[in-house]
């Protein structure tokens, strides 16, 4: 049954193939219908690879399917192939799983629009690239969907090319994503060097045999491989490609910018755990660059006012919880706050494509509000996934988050860890505010909408709402895969704790060893006070008291600005990078090519022909002149072979 | 005569050459319907002919094949000699398929002296195919110069508005460059004769020879001005950009797809192949300006106004990426460098016959007369794109083998410093290409001209489908392209292990990479070859 894991990438290729090929001369509908059934069969082709999975015994659930040779030169040799095994099926659930519901809302979403087919034709190329990524069984696989979700990613922000804000996001995300590249690739080129290989199997096994724990060139590749990630997974310093890239259309948004592509480097990370386990330097870094992106981005979220930049910013943060864990070795906790938020970001995102839609393309929430009564579905499913990503119990975020929180205060970092924990709590403190300041904002309160879209606004249709509601379930019941305290009942860690357990590592181990009740239902206790008081506190400001809001508003303005204007990352990235280097490849045209080399070479064109008009000389007769050199070349061999 | 009984690569050669006399003599040049067509027929002939070479062709045997030697100018040890092997016969496919693409892509462009026109690519082809297949180094240098004359007319008499002196520019440039390697083979030739009293230009027998070390340094740099012109490396560069953009369609695709390719065939087959301790030596050298030229092409590539001079600095980028590939002397750098060589040819061909497209329409390349043309023209939109991602170097497509082998052969020979400055070259070259595709295709269209611009013709889709399909194919199985190189590859690489045994042997795994020398035991050839640079020569 794991065979059918081939099937998996298969049918959202195949829909890329028949879309090129028929989508012309198809319906609207049709098309639409064939993306979804392409990403359908994809779906139940990983639950029977999954299950035929489950059925293996428990430590040996890895199936290695080879295609065929892609490269090979020398020694060097890459297979296409793909590695099912527990990780990368939660992947491919969660992305197919995830993917279908997306498609099924695009139907509704992009009707109407001249480029659904163009959209469908991207959106299936994206499934196949990111199932790639999931299911590939060498760093070189993983790096060709890689790069292929990036490229999707760029065609998707900018589809609405002729916006020159949406042509402009799609290339920074490409760009800046491919900074990222730079170090992965350079991680990969150190991989092959010291074990002649790619494939995972054969790296992890050596791994340990090659390198001592700590060592300079292991930490040199994890470092250099989490650069990939922070592009990928919008950490700092590449965040910045993240909150521009909702140029895109929403569902873009929600599958592409918040439950599958910028997990992928969380994923890799977790892949990548024998190796990362060698060097604890990395992970350090990695758990503090995690740590204050999701600080950072919950200070940006807090302040925003379009819709889907504060859930842009919110997802940064939440990638950056994911870090957090990867860092701490909590890589179970990591995967799933990956799977959880897929489920509650997705929602959240497809709830605001719901409102925009309703409101005809508006996205400012300052001229939103009351709007529970219009769209009770919308907000009904928008309510629950706000509360998951709070962090109430029970639902998604709550289980998932904690545990990352607690395995980071139980991390044996040497005191650093609690410093960590702290930020992380006090982020967790800032996400329900800025979450209910945008719930309250939008959907409760009095309706500060104009006249003319309040006449038309509406709730969306089934094809809308059913996805909604299906994610809205998921996000309520997702987290009992993974109770807290019962680990005998926890699902996740029972299917995917055997991957990461081969070598041991701080976090997970030591918070497992040290189970102490008492401690974690304390830290529970915390993120539960701190989640509620969140929320309070955005009751307060946004509905009752909306005056203490301006009041802080005007008292720290330097900060709200700070705030607002992102931490002027992006200026300060023009002034320093972008606008120097423009200056220096023009002074290279203009200066060193024209007047540097052509100026020399016309000067010794003018000496050598005397003043002026040196071109005029050659223009006649420049053949006789070759002619002759020639001759006097030949000559000269011919007089040289008399000797 | 060679193990067919037929000269099979000599017809390959000629065949356009003669093609073309015919053509001028018999078929009227008023006639232009028939003179296109008739070129036309006369490069697909061509590259079926250099098709017929592949089921002859022993993919896993090393060394020339096919050989057709026969005495020429017997006092003076020159001789008429042509051979193939996997490197060779990459090129010569290369160059046939776009000479044919070529000719077609110029069917509606070139109105003025038609048969002129198509005579002169006719004649180039056989110039480069000569170069690609001689094996006697006069051969080679006479192909060499006829492939100039044909080039410089195309620019000097179809091109643009400052084509005399962008033709003026390449013409003396190359010249310049030529006579330096004309010396270099002087240098060899006497410096083989005088040791072993053998006078000889006969390729296959110098390069068993081992020339003393101080001739190796002086012929090996004399030989580097005349390549490194033609690559171009930086900083010979000026003239590239200035023959491109006053250049036809068609002289732009066979200049960057095929010309350019002459100097870094001239590194692997003369340079590494003639003098071998003197290329070891000077690998920093040459590194260093090839990794300059791929950051300074892509900065140069990224500011320019003009689409074609920006498809033109880019090339100095990527072949700074195939140079680079080969002075690694090892098996993945050299292959990834050959197989850049195709792939450059077929992304920047495909680049230029795009914006010939664009210029056909508009009669203008500079980027700021574009923008929004994606929703006028879909077809041309999504081809380019392919094109562009090909450029990029996206996996998938072809750019990104050549690309990751070079850069792993630049690490496998412990080169991590001028590996990760050229890993650079995959950010810019998305910088560079992404900036001119977003002010070609997207935004609202702001200038009137381009409301009612029209989509690709079929002719002009049928023009870059081949190429499309040879992208996706070498993106998604290389494996056909590099087994054909391989024996060739293992040999130059086993050449030069000689001389410097070891070089790769530190890695743990470098050396078992590395290693050429597969279970034949193809090193006993090569022991008689000597390490001692001051030793005598010997044959």
């Amino acid at each position: 049954m794991t065979e059918a894991v081939v099937l998996v990438p298969l049918f959202p290729a195949l829909g890329v193939l028949l879309n090129l090929i028929f989508s012309r001369r198809m319906s609207e509908a049709a098309v639409g219908i064939m993306a979804c059934a392409a990403v359908g069969a994809s779906f139940l082709s990983a639950v029977v690879a999954v299950f035929g999975l489950s059925n293996m015994e428990a430590g040996h659930r890895a199936v290695e399917t080879i295609l065929y040779q892609w490269i090979g030169s020398g020694k060097f040799s890459v297979d296409v192939g793909f590695l099912l095994d527990p990780l990368s099926s939660v992947m491919i659930l969660v992305v197919t799983g995830v993917a279908f519901l997306i498609h099924v809302y695009s139907i509704g979403y992009m009707h109407g629009d001249p480029g659904v087919r163009r959209f469908f034709l991207y959106m299936n190329l994206f499934v196949f690239a990111m199932l790639l990524l999931v299911l590939g069984n060498s760093y070189l696989i993983l790096f060709v969907g890689w790069e292929g979700v990036g490229l999707c990613s760029y065609l998707l922000i900018g589809f609405w090319y002729v916006k020159d804000s949406a042509a402009n996001a799609g290339q920074k995300a490409f760009v800046v994503n491919r900074i990222g590249d730079f170090g992965f690739l350079l991680g990969m080129l150190l991989i092959v060097f010291n074990f002649g290989t790619l494939s995972f199997t054969k790296v992890f096994a050596e791994a340990p045999h090659v390198f001592n724990s700590g060592d300079f060139m292991i930490t040199l590749i994890t470092l250099l491989m989490f650069l990939g990630a922070t592009g990928k997974s919008a950490q700092l310093p590449l965040y910045i490609w993240l909150p521009d890239a909702m140029e895109g259309p929403t569902p873009v948004s929600a599958l592409i910018h918040a439950a599958t592509m910028v997990t992928a480097g969380v994923y890799m990370i977790c892949r990548s755990h024998v190796l990362y386990d060698l060097a604890p330097a990395s992970l350090v870094v990695v758990a503090t660059v995690g740590c204050l992106t999701a600080f950072l981005a919950g200070t940006i979220a807090l302040v925003q006012n379009d819709i889907k930049r504060v859930l842009a910013y919110s997802t940064v943060s939440q990638l950056g919880y994911m870090m957090l864990a990867a860092g701490v070795g909590a890589y179970t906790a990591a995967i799933f706050h990956l799977m959880t938020h897929a489920f509650f970001k997705a929602l959240l995102f497809l709830g605001a494509g719901s409102v925009i839609h309703a409101l005809h393309e508006e996205q400012d929430i300052r001229n939103m509000g009351g709007l529970r009564k219009i769209m009770p579905v919308t907000y009904t499913t928008f309510l629950v996934a706000s509360l998951a990503i709070a962090g109430i119990p029970p639902l998604a975020g709550f289980m998932s988050k904690d545990e990352i929180l607690y395995s980071t205060f139980n991390a044996g970092m040497g005191g650093w860890n609690f410093i960590l924990w702290f930020l992380g709590i006090f982020t967790a403190f800032m996400t329900a505010f800025y979450m209910f300041r945008l719930v309250f904002k939008t959907f409760h309160g009095e309706c500060r909408l104009d006249p003319e879209r309040k006449k038309h606004a509406h709730e969306s249709p089934p094809v809308v709402t059913i996805p909604l509601s299906a994610l809205a379930f998921l996000s309520a019941v997702g987290g009992f895969l993974g109770i807290p305290i019962f680990l005998k009942y926890n699902v996740m860690h029972n299917w995917i704790g055997p991957v990461f357990a081969k070598v041991a590592h701080h976090g997970e181990e030591a918070a497992h060893a040290a189970h102490s009740l008492f401690a974690e239902l304390s830290l529970m206790g915390i993120s539960v006070v701190v989640a509620t008081a969140g929320i309070l506190l955005a009751l307060v400001i946004i509905l009752f008291r909306p005056g203490i809001a301006e009041g802080i508003r005007q008292n720290y303005s330097s900060l709200y600005n700070l705030f607002l204007n992102k931490w002027w990352v992006d200026e300060m990235y023009n002034a320093v990078v972008i606008r120097p280097l423009w200056a220096l490849s023009g002074f290279f045209w203009t200066e060193f090519d024209g007047k540097g080399i052509d100026g020399t070479l016309h000067g010794i064109a003018n000496g050598a022909q005397g003043s002026g008009g040196w071109l005029s000389r050659f223009q006649t007769g420049f053949i006789q002149n070759y002619a002759l050199t020639m001759a006097i070349g030949v000559a000269v061999i011919m007089i040289l072979a008399l000797f | 005569m060679n193990e067919l009984n037929f000269p099979l690569l000599s017809l390959v050669t000629y065949l356009p050459a003669v093609g073309a006399l015919l053509m001028v003599l018999f078929v009227s040049g008023r006639n232009h319907h028939a003179v296109r067509y008739t070129a036309l027929g006369i490069a697909v002939a061509d590259f079926l002919l250099s098709l017929l070479i592949l089921p002859y062709y022993q993919v896993s045997q090393s060394g020339f094949q096919l050989l057709e030697k026969s005495a020429w100018i017997k006092g003076m040890g020159i001789q008429y000699q042509m051979g193939v092997d996997g490197i060779s016969l990459l090129l010569v496919l290369l160059t046939t398929f776009l000479g044919a693409l070529a000719i077609l892509s110029s069917f509606s462009a070139i109105t003025e002296r038609v048969k002129e026109y198509m005579a002169c690519l006719l004649i180039l082809q056989t110039g480069m195919i000569g170069v690609f297949f001689a094996l006697d180094i006069v051969l080679f240098y006479v192909f060499w110069e006829v492939m100039l004359i044909p080039m410089a007319l195309l620019i000097g008499v179809w091109g643009g508005k400052r084509r005399i002196y962008a033709a003026v520019k390449f013409f003396l440039y190359t010249l310049v460059g030529s006579l330096f390697m004309l010396i270099g083979f002087l240098v060899v030739f006497f410096a083989h004769g005088g040791a072993t009293g053998v006078y000889t230009f006969d390729l296959i027998r110098l390069m068993k020879a081992a020339l003393p070390y101080d001739i190796q340094v002086w012929g090996f740099w004399a030989l580097f001005l005349g390549f490194a012109i033609k690559v171009p490396l930086f900083p010979f560069h000026t003239w590239l950009p200035d023959a491109h953009v006053e250049a036809p369609t068609a002289g732009s695709v066979i200049l960057a797809g095929v010309l350019l390719k002459m100097g870094t065939y001239g590194f692997v087959r003369f340079s590494l192949g003639l003098f071998p301790q003197a290329a070891l030596k000077a690998i920093p050298a040459i590194l260093t300006l090839a990794v300059i030229g791929i950051i300074y092409g892509a900065l140069v590539a990224w500011v320019q106004p003009d689409v074609k001079k920006l498809v033109a600095y880019s090339s100095v980028s990527h072949l700074g990426f195939v140079v680079l590939g080969l002075f690694t002397v090892t098996v993945q750098g050299i292959q990834g460098g050959v197989l850049q060589m195709i792939n450059h040819g077929l992304s920047t061909g495909a680049l230029f016959l795009l914006v010939g497209v664009l210029y056909e329409r508009r009669h203008t390349r500079m980027l700021d007369q574009f923008g929004g043309l994606a929703a006028k023209m879909p077809v041309f939109a999504g081809i380019l794109g392919i094109v562009t991602f090909s450029s990029i170097g996206l996996p998938g497509l072809n750019g990104f083998i050549g690309e990751f082998l070079i850069l792993l052969g630049a690490f496998q020979a412990k080169q991590f410093v001028f590996g990760a400055l050229a890993a650079t070259g995959v950010v810019l070259g998305a910088v560079y290409m992404l900036h001119m595709y977003k002010k070609v295709m997207f935004g609202k269209i702001t200038r009137e001209e381009n409301q009612n611009i029209t989509d690709m013709n079929q002719r002009e889709i049928l023009v870059l489908a081949p190429i499309l399909v040879l992208i996706f194919w070498i993106g998604l199985y290389p494996m056909p392209f590099l087994r054909v190189m391989e024996p060739a590859v293992n040999d130059i690489v086993a050449r030069l292990e000689v001389h410097e045994p070891g070089r790769m042997g530190s890695s743990p795994h470098a050396a078992i990479i590395n290693s050429p020398l597969s279970e034949d035991g193809r090193i006993a050839d090569l022991q008689w070859e000597t390490d001692d640079p001051t030793s005598a020569i010997k044959e």
